[in-house]
């Protein structure tokens, strides 16, 4: 157990431990991750760095759940997520963590408004879900217009522009209030002035609500956004977790 | 909630489902038309096979027949009476038949059957294949004065014309009457103007005359309008017509009107007719122009020609004589020969019946082979015929009956047991089809299967995203069955309503591709009915959408459960 990993501050509310994980890539066993530890506590933005190759995306995929690593545990609120049903974890990824991806990755048959909608109704059963739809709708609606996409309810992903639908992909992370939210090369896909324009925006929820934030980048002018960088490469951590305060002060 | 959504949204959006949904349509439409018409075709032939067949009959095997049918039926109805409905008895013989034509004989082989007309049409569909109206509705072997169907009555406005049936009946035997008389005289019966009655051309109805004589026609002709009405007054007198009505414009114009003389009529136009008097003095025991032998009612097909476009012509008329050779019950069989009067036409559209088949009274027929016990009055029948209230226990009747009837002197059988091979040959003919139209629904099946592998392909991001936003698995393999499940249902709606619509306007479209290439898709003269007969069962039509459905969900399955199975981290990664 690496002591390091936790930072001081409170209990970690996702937590790596020695993570290993190893892909099959025809006969080669590409090893990705070889070890990895990393914290991250309540409140905090942790930007995830590395070069392209370097397993971040990997690690970030094991964090939200969606893979489960060879060795090693992840653990969520200090509770194990790896070994668990898979049912569990589909109920985890869509009550406490919100994903967004480089590619936006919104349905291209649903309207905005659907797509930002979309968690709810994979909760929800039909009936619940009718039940509930005014209210659910009301809050999503409340949401875009707060990202500043009002105008943009009933159109077709294919008919915004990237900021717009990554704007919208952030929507529909947070309409079930999760959290901690996993961004994977969140500007990646998108020109400097809007990349710039969503990581304010991903600044902006941290700082006024508090929200947890996991972002993995390969650009570290992305990455200074946030208030701790991890430095990943070859499959290890290699700087090591530097708690906000001195980060700012060096 | 969200299965529901995307299965809507992706039936709405995915322009390549509508193939899927065109595969199903098409192969559910094709199987309910195939069906309905392969089934309406089986039931007319059934019908037909069926034909003077009851449900059940009971046969000698001796040539001379079972005797004192009275005590027989009493037999059976002391064994199954509570299932025989009614019953009748027949005489079958084989027999030569003999006609006159052109002057020539021709001799055709026949089967002769003796029935009896009050208990026959109760007992058997033989009444209602009978060309004139009233002997449908009971049969009797005396001549109508005409009134014979000039058109099959079944076919509607498409079938053809009979030609020279207007003329059957009393009237043709007149004039064929006159015709031997003043050929045997070696004069003309009218003074070289012997004509037909012309019927078709010049009648407006069956039983009238219609003549309509311009002014201008006359005057070619060199007479008045008086003259010519005399002479055509005389005339149709003569041939057994009287006037009706007759009207000579101001123009000149003249117009007849005849009815054939009936009654009174008839008998004071023909003392009038030398030729008739002639007649009664030389024949004066018979007289073919008044009276009539013993009726028969020939298969139609022994008389008549069929053309191609559906109308027939005649050899032999209601009203001509036939000679009928046939072997009496003795042993060893003598020939005995007979006149009959031919009274009607059977046509069942069963060629083997209407071809082979000649009916005359039983009793005529009983007397003239001997089998009849001069001592004890007791006549001998080859068969009773049973008709049960329940037919399809006509199996269980038979069993029976065979228990009651030795098999040594009697042969008990169903009318399916007589028809056994042709329907067999039926039946294995559908099961046949009915495979290789299963295959053509297979095809489409594996049209599905790949056109779902596709679209799995194409989804596989967004199968990865709704995972990601915490679908399980069956959520996704849901998403799918649920696609191909409405898949299913559109198609097999779509495909129902099309195939209902196809065959309800089946002739029509029949004619209209016809009309389209000139070349008739489906030709009367061949199968003797006039329309596509089509029959949709209720239930054939709920299997095949139930079949469509279930192929269509089975056909998503396997791309479903792949579907459900991607990894998440891959399907993300997939761009």
């Amino acid at each position: 157990m690496n002591e390091q990993a936790i930072p001081a501050q409170g209990h970690p509310l996702l937590e790596a431990r020695g993570v290993h994980k190893a892909y099959r890539r025809g006969a080669h066993r590409v090893e990705v991750l070889r070890g990895v530890d990393l914290a991250v506590v309540p409140g905090e933005f942790v930007a995830v760095v590395g070069q392209s190759g370097s397993g971040k995306s990997t690690l970030l995929h094991l964090l939200g759940t969606l893979d489960v690593p060879d060795q090693g545990q992840i653990l969520f609120r200090g509770r194990r997520v790896d070994n668990v049903s898979a049912r569990t974890r589909d109920r985890l990824r869509n009550a406490s963590i919100g994903m967004v991806f480089q590619f936006y990755h919104l349905l291209p048959e649903l309207t905005l408004l659907e797509n930002v909608l979309c968690p709810w109704m994979i909760r929800y059963g039909p009936w619940a879900y009718w039940r509930r739809r005014r209210e659910l709708e009301s809050h999503a609606r409340e949401l875009l217009a707060r990202l500043g996409l009002g105008h943009r309810l009933y159109h077709r992903p294919k008919e915004l522009s990237g900021g717009e639908m990554q704007r919208g992909a952030i929507a529909r992370a947070l309409i079930t209030q999760p959290e901690l939210l996993l961004a994977d090369e969140p500007t990646g896909n998108l020109d400097s002035r809007t990349g710039g324009e969503i990581l304010r925006l991903l600044a902006s929820l941290h700082r006024e609500q508090g929200l947890t934030i996991v972002m993995v980048t390969h650009d570290p002018q992305v990455a200074a956004a946030a208030d701790r960088v991890v430095q990943l490469q070859d499959g290890r951590v290699l700087a090591a977790d530097q708690p906000a305060a001195m980060r700012a002060a060096g | 909630m969200y299965k529901f959504l995307l299965c809507w949204r992706y039936l709405k959006a995915r322009w390549i489902a509508l193939a899927s949904i065109v595969s199903v349509t098409l192969g559910v439409a094709t199987m309910i038309v195939v069906n309905a018409v392969m089934s309406g075709f089986q039931h007319e032939m059934h019908v037909r096979l069926k034909g003077i067949l009851a449900d059940v009959i009971i046969e000698s095997r001796s040539f001379e027949g079972l005797p004192d049918p009275e005590a027989h039926l009493a037999l059976i109805r002391r064994h199954v009476g509570q299932e025989v409905e009614s019953a009748t008895v027949s005489v079958h013989v084989p027999a030569m038949l003999s006609f006159q034509v052109g002057g020539r004989w021709i001799t055709r082989p026949v089967t002769l059957i003796g029935i009896d007309p009050a208990t026959c049409a109760s007992t058997c569909r033989f009444a209602e294949y009978l060309q004139h109206p009233a002997n449908r509705s009971r049969v009797s072997f005396q001549l109508h004065e005409g009134g014979y169907y000039t058109r099959d009555p079944e076919g509607g406005e498409k079938a053809g014309v009979r030609r020279g049936m207007d003329l059957a009946g009393w009237p043709w035997r007149r004039w064929r009457a006159r015709q031997r008389l003043s050929a045997a005289q070696g004069t003309s019966p009218l003074e070289g103007q012997a004509k037909k009655p012309q019927g078709n051309e010049q009648s407006s109805s069956r039983d009238l005359v219609h003549l309509e004589l311009s002014a201008a026609q006359l005057r070619q002709s060199g007479t008045s309008a008086q003259a010519a009405a005399a002479l055509y007054e005389s005339l149709l007198k003569q041939m057994g017509y009287r006037l009706v009505e007759k009207q000579i414009s101001p123009q000149g114009d003249l117009e007849l009107l005849a009815a054939p003389g009936v009654g009174g009529a008839d008998e004071q136009s023909l003392p009038q007719d030398p030729f008739a008097a002639a007649g009664q003095q030389e024949q004066k025991t018979f007289d073919p122009a008044r009276e009539q032998y013993t009726g028969c009612i020939l298969g139609m097909a022994i008389a008549s020609v069929r053309r191609s476009d559906g109308s027939e012509d005649f050899l032999l008329l209601p009203g001509d004589d036939v000679k009928l050779t046939l072997p009496t019950a003795g042993t060893p069989p003598k020939a005995v020969t007979e006149t009959f009067t031919v009274v009607d036409f059977y046509a069942s559209k069963m060629s083997e019946y209407d071809a082979n088949f000649v009916f005359v009274p039983i009793d005529k027929l009983q007397e003239l082979r001997g089998m009849l016990d001069p001592e004890t009055g007791t006549r001998y029948v080859s068969s009773i015929q049973l008709k049960l209230r329940d037919p399809s226990k006509a199996a269980q009747v038979r069993d029976r009956l065979r228990k009651v009837f030795s098999s040594t002197y009697y042969v008990v059988q169903t009318w399916r047991d007589r028809q056994g091979p042709l329907l067999a040959a039926v039946q294995m003919e559908t099961a046949i089809l009915n495979v290789l139209l299963f295959l053509i629904i297979a095809v489409a099946g594996f049209g599905i299967l790949a056109i779902f592998f596709m679209i799995v392909v194409e989804k596989t991001r967004d199968i990865g995203i709704l995972k990601a936003l915490g679908a399980h698995s069956t959520g996704v393999l849901g998403v799918f069955l649920g696609y191909g499940l409405s898949l299913g249902m559109v198609g097999a709606g779509a495909g129902l309503a099309l195939g209902l619509l196809f065959v309800h306007y089946l002739n029509q479209i029949a004619d209209g591709l016809g009309r389209l290439t000139g070349h008739r898709v489906f030709d009367p003269s061949i199968y003797y009915f006039y329309e596509i007969p089509t029959l949709v069962d209720v239930w054939t039509v709920a299997w095949i959408v139930l079949g469509a459905l279930a192929i269509a969900v089975l056909a998503s399955v396997w791309p479903a459960t792949r579907a459900a199975r991607l990894r998440v981290v891959e399907a993300l990664r997939y761009e």
